[in-house]
């Protein structure tokens, strides 16, 4: 080998070992958030009440919790022909739940509050949950109502009664970004002064000028708020307010104040903080965090509304509901 | 100032090019598509040349009408094949009905690009950069432009599979795997899921983008036909797009026979 083969081959093996430890940058100096990630995950939003006081897994815990998950989780066994069966009607294989816990092995996504868990809503807010929930309940001493994910029945008079997910406005991952039901996937393109996050789940894009513009005027309100985005040193900050009524998380309000801090530690990793900042919905502002996981597949198209049949089926299988009880009177 | 050499003339006249024509471009050279983009035509109504005409419903008046506007196929006419030209007629007579605008449906490509609604071209630019995004107003509609081979798509969908590659100043985007669904227009104008769709960006000035689409479909067309209008930039300071979301606008399209009250009659409330 000659003295350039040499160097040519030292330079050939050092370069690609530094390579992988720096962060890719835009032409900017920042940070290169682009590319698709993923944050499916068993750690759960809350710290289960069993490991109370335990912040992280040991390596070994969580194996244990990751195999005990894997064993017990299973959509599949259920008793054929029961409301609990039709509620749960995707089986086992349409979850894509993971079967890992999140790489920092954190016991729970909340870390603020330090004991993991969503803190009390307010009062105020308890009482107006109780109210529709009552509201709800009352109308459904009637028939014509169908059950809702969870399994509680609903009313369906219309679309509008029916929840966000089933008339694919929203599957709760946009505003915050935590794993769902499946296709917990997300597409980031980053560009001078703007950022565009496609959530997979269901084709929402979440749009962030970067560009010391305010917010829109308080009297605006949209499904997923109004984001703006700022640089705080290599960590990108997305601000979002201006939420409207119909959306909400773990029973925030119109006043979430929703705060998301992307830091891109490694090559392969972002780490995505958010902080819940209500103060009608919650008794304190939380924060939870989660890494996103670079991934090596593209993001599809999910047309969920174009192909709502599920819709047609609720509303006529409640109208049927109606049908039948209404002949069962005449018949007395 | 007097000039003493072509050089210092040539020089004069490169400075002021900046304010006329000059191409914005990304930190790798490329022409920078990055902003807030829309078509200002009335293609939407129809691709063809079409006069004003009053809208379905005269309680709307002047506000639901339809914008006149000179076409912007090119050469004219929509190469329709004798079938395919008969079924254009029955979505033109059901156009109020039938056009899955109504319905809130992702609109597919190209006609996304012209939807009275903006959209925003997300370009990245950093070294080994080789995805745009654009993100429109209507509906939450999005589409990933993949540079160079992503593979072949997996499904067909409404939007599409974007593959893009550059022609010098041009951002040539090869679009296929459509589904049926989808309409060019407000007039009925259709495709099969046999369309393909090449488009072809070319900046023609800071803030104006010549775009042009080749639509190509065996099962609907005689040859490919071609369409062409500029795209403008939105220069407002405030030039963001806001959310149109537009599901609940058409839910009582879609399920208004299924309300409690339309199925059971006006007597039953609870």
């Amino acid at each position: 080998m000659t003295f350039t083969g040499i160097v040519a081959a030292i330079g050939l093996a050092a370069i690609p070992a530094l390579a992988q430890n720096a962060i890719p940058r835009t032409a900017a100096g920042h940070p290169d958030l682009s590319g698709v990630w993923t944050n499916v995950t068993i750690t759960p939003l809350e710290r289960p009440r069993n490991l109370a006081g335990k912040e992280f897994f040991t390596p070994e815990e969580a194996v244990e919790y990751e195999k005990h998950s894997r064993e017990t989780r299973n959509k599949d066994i259920r008793e054929r022909g029961t409301v609990a069966d039709v509620a749960n009607a995707y089986n086992d294989f349409w979850w894509d739940s993971g079967t890992k816990v999140v790489k920092t092995l954190r016991t729970s996504i909340v870390v603020d509050p330090p004991d993991g868990r969503v803190p009390a809503l307010t009062p105020e807010r308890r009482q107006q949950l109780q109210a529709i929930a009552d509201a709800k309940r009352k109308r459904c001493a009637q028939p014509g109502c169908e059950v809702e994910n969870g399994g509680i029945p609903g009313p369906a008079d219309g679309p509008e009664d029916r929840p966000l997910m089933e008339r694919c406005l929203s599957f709760n991952n946009a505003t915050p970004m935590l794993p769902t039901a499946y296709n917990n996937d997300y597409e980031i393109i980053e560009t001078p002064g703007f950022v565009a996050i496609d959530v997979e789940m269901v084709h929402q894009v979440r749009r962030i000028p970067i560009d010391g513009s305010p917010h829109l005027p308080a009297s605006v309100r949209q499904w997923m708020g109004d984001s703006r985005g700022h640089w705080e040193g290599d960590t990108l900050v997305i601000d979002t307010t201006n939420f409207n009524d119909k959306a909400s998380y773990r029973g925030s309000d119109r006043n979430l104040h929703l705060i998301e801090r992307l830091t891109r530690t490694d090559p392969g990793t972002i780490i995505y903080r958010f902080t819940m900042d209500d103060p009608t919905a919650f008794t304190k502002p939380w924060t939870g965090e989660i890494p996103m996981v670079k991934s090596e597949g593209l993001l599809y198209e999910y047309a969920c509304h174009e192909g709502n049949r599920g819709m047609t089926g609720i509303l006529s299988s409640a109208r049927a509901d109606e049908k039948r009880a209404k002949a069962g009177k005449n018949q007395e | 100032m007097v000039i003493r050499s072509g050089s210092a003339l040539l020089a004069l006249i490169a400075l002021c090019i900046p304010a006329f024509g000059q191409v914005q471009r990304t930190a790798d050279g490329k022409p920078d598509f990055n902003g807030v983009w829309q078509a200002l035509n009335s293609a939407n109504w129809d691709l063809q040349s079409h006069a004003a005409e009053a809208g379905p419903f005269s309680a709307l008046g002047a506000i639901g009408a339809v914008a006149p506007g000179e076409g912007v196929v090119e050469a004219g006419a929509i190469p329709y094949l004798p079938a395919a030209a008969r079924q254009k007629q029955v979505n033109f007579e059901k156009r109020w009905t039938d056009d899955p605008e109504l319905r809130c449906f992702m609109p597919g490509v190209p006609r996304a690009n012209y939807m009275p609604y903006p959209f925003r071209i997300a370009q990245g630019s950093g070294p080994g950069k080789n995805t745009i995004m654009i993100v429109y107003e209507y509906a939450d509609a999005v589409r990933t432009i993949r540079m160079g081979n992503p593979g072949k798509s997996p499904a067909d969908s409404w939007m599409g599979w974007s593959v893009g590659h550059w022609d010098g100043d041009t951002l040539v985007v090869d679009v296929t795997s459509f589904n049926d669904q989808t309409w060019f227009d407000r007039a009925g104008d259709f495709h099969s899921d046999a369309l393909h769709v090449v488009e072809r960006y070319t900046p023609r000035s800071p803030d104006t983008i010549l775009y042009e689409a080749t639509i190509e479909d065996p099962k609907v067309f005689s040859r490919p036909w071609k369409i062409a209008m500029p795209l403008y930039r939105h220069v407002e300071a405030n030039a963001h797009l806001m959310e149109f979301q537009c599901i609940p606008f058409a839910e009582d399209i879609l399920y208004g026979h299924l309300r409690r009250q339309a199925a059971n009659g006006k007597g039953d409330s609870r």
